[in-house]
């Protein structure tokens, strides 16, 4: 039924949150580098947004596919949220329902800071 | 040297406020001031984003309440859902039934949250658009605030703040119904320039300009403050806002523009002989020093000391003997070495300084 299954593990784990993080920084660091010289403050910045939209969406294709992925192992597995048994299964299911739930906060994350970019045209 | 005790500008009487506290007992030692402090937070006129004088103040207030209600449906419908969840439906739940409930209680706040940072992002650009009325130089110092009117000066490209302009202090004047630009720098460490009651804070930092752009709606004097920690006295570095129309706004820039009111006298005498000069300028005397406030229309102010004590000779007599005493923290040094005979005379005279 399962192709090809990850092993997960601590690093599949904080995939998705580690994307979030690349992302807020790339983001922070894109605006701060066109922001912090003050000068032109109405002119409009649009490379600045272009290149966060752009890295918005990459860490959005990324973090689906870590979701889909874990999702469909999870599910593979027999899914629930009760994880009481110790044998390898039960662990993989862990993982992959803990990778799930991290990889739709770490989703809605990454819209939540490319959001200003959305609105804020310039560095006012 | 008896202490006189300078007159202090108080909210309420703190004396009566101290008599009912210590006859409470129990918890309502602490709930009950709780309460009340809050109830008194809200009355107070001139210090208020609810009682706001402002487009951004007005602003902030309904972003406030909208927040508010976003906030406690979310509570309403989490406490409902936990409350469903182990009382009311408290069997053990089907998997499907569980994540269901998981995922709601997930999406709801998400979906909330979400409509709430797109409404607050747009009305941003709006508040930070080009200013049609004075452009004003804000400098925030340890501790007090640096004023000068009419700066020609670029909105927020520079490093530091325009020089020139009309130079006052710890009183900032505004026209009712015009966009003001304030300019807002720091010589020393970051300060934040803010007056709630017209609108929310901008950091005063060295080696940068922020801009605010202002727009008083109702004639009145308010309160700003000092709302980053800059020091010892940085709860004493207020200020006071006044809005007036246009007409008397130029009227007053006008009159602080002109040199000071008396320029000579045995006041003016012994504030030159006694070095204040080295920090203070008084415009059409000697005393050019730029350390301190600009204290050419001193008597024209509310307040003294940056929005400490009421202006009237006997404070800034005060204020000289035991500079110290009355703002711990303060960089000028206390004068109380001078005889209180000449003290008197250099109050005087900054007194009718008009």
């Amino acid at each position: 039924m399962i192709h090809s299954e990850t092993r997960d593990n601590l690093w599949t784990l904080i995939a998705a949150p580690t994307i979030w993080a690349l992302h807020f920084l790339v983001s922070y660091i894109v605006a701060a580098a066109a922001c912090v010289p003050n000068v032109a403050i109405f002119q409009a910045i649009a490379g600045p947004r272009i290149l966060i939209a752009v890295i918005t969406a990459i860490a959005l294709v990324a973090i689906g596919l870590i979701f889909w992925r874990a999702r469909r192992e999870w599910k593979g597995h027999g899914g629930g949220s009760v994880h009481d048994t110790d044998t390898a299964t039960g662990r993989e299911r862990f993982l992959e329902f803990s990778t799930l739930l991290l990889a739709a906060l770490s989703f809605v994350s990454v819209v939540f800071v490319a959001l200003p970019a959305l609105f804020v045209a310039d560095c006012r | 040297m008896p202490a006189r005790r300078p007159h202090r500008v108080t909210m309420w009487p703190v004396g009566k406020f101290d008599a009912v506290l210590s006859a409470l007992e129990g918890p309502a030692r602490v709930v009950l001031p709780t309460l009340l402090g809050l109830a008194v937070a809200g009355c107070s006129q001139e210090q208020s984003i609810f009682a706001n004088a402002g487009t951004e103040a007005a602003q902030v207030a309904e972003l406030f309440f909208v927040m508010l209600v976003g906030a406690v449906v979310i509570w309403i419908v989490v406490m409902a859902m936990s409350v469903y969840a182990t009382r009311a439906n408290a069997t053990v739940f089907s998997d499907k039934a569980g994540t269901r409930l998981i995922v709601f209680g997930a999406a709801f706040p998400t979906i909330v949250l979400a409509a709430l940072l797109v409404w607050g992002l747009m009305l941003m650009p709006k508040l930070r658009r080009p200013a049609d009325g004075p452009t004003i130089a804000v400098s925030g110092e340890r501790f007090w605030w640096r004023i000068a009117y009419d700066v020609e000066g670029e909105p927020g490209v520079v490093k530091s703040l325009p020089a020139g302009g009309v130079e006052s202090a710890n009183e900032l004047w505004l026209p009712v119904g015009k966009r003001s630009e304030i300019l807002i720098g720091s010589p020393d460490v970051i300060h934040s320039f803010w007056v709630p009651a017209i609108a929310g804070k901008m950091d005063a930092m060295p080696g940068r300009v922020n801009r605010l752009v202002v727009e008083p709606t109702r004639e009145g004097v308010y309160n700003g403050v000092c709302a980053e920690f800059c020091g010892d006295a940085h709860a004493q570095m207020g200020f006071r806002v006044v809005a007036v129309s246009e007409a008397d706004y130029a009227a007053f820039v006008a009159a602080q523009a002109e040199p000071a009111a008396v320029t000579s006298g045995r006041g003016a005498d012994l504030f030159l002989a006694n070095g204040c000069a080295a920090c203070h300028t008084v415009r059409g005397t000697e005393a050019d020093g730029a350390v301190g406030p600009d204290l050419t229309h001193l008597a024209s102010r509310r307040t003294l000391g940056a929005g400490l004590l009421e202006m009237s000779e006997e404070n800034i007599a005060e204020f000289i003997r035991a500079t110290e005493h009355v703002k711990p923290g303060v960089e000028m040094p206390s004068f109380g070495v001078l005889p209180q005979e000449e003290i008197d005379e250099i109050a005087a005279w900054l007194g009718a300084l008009k």
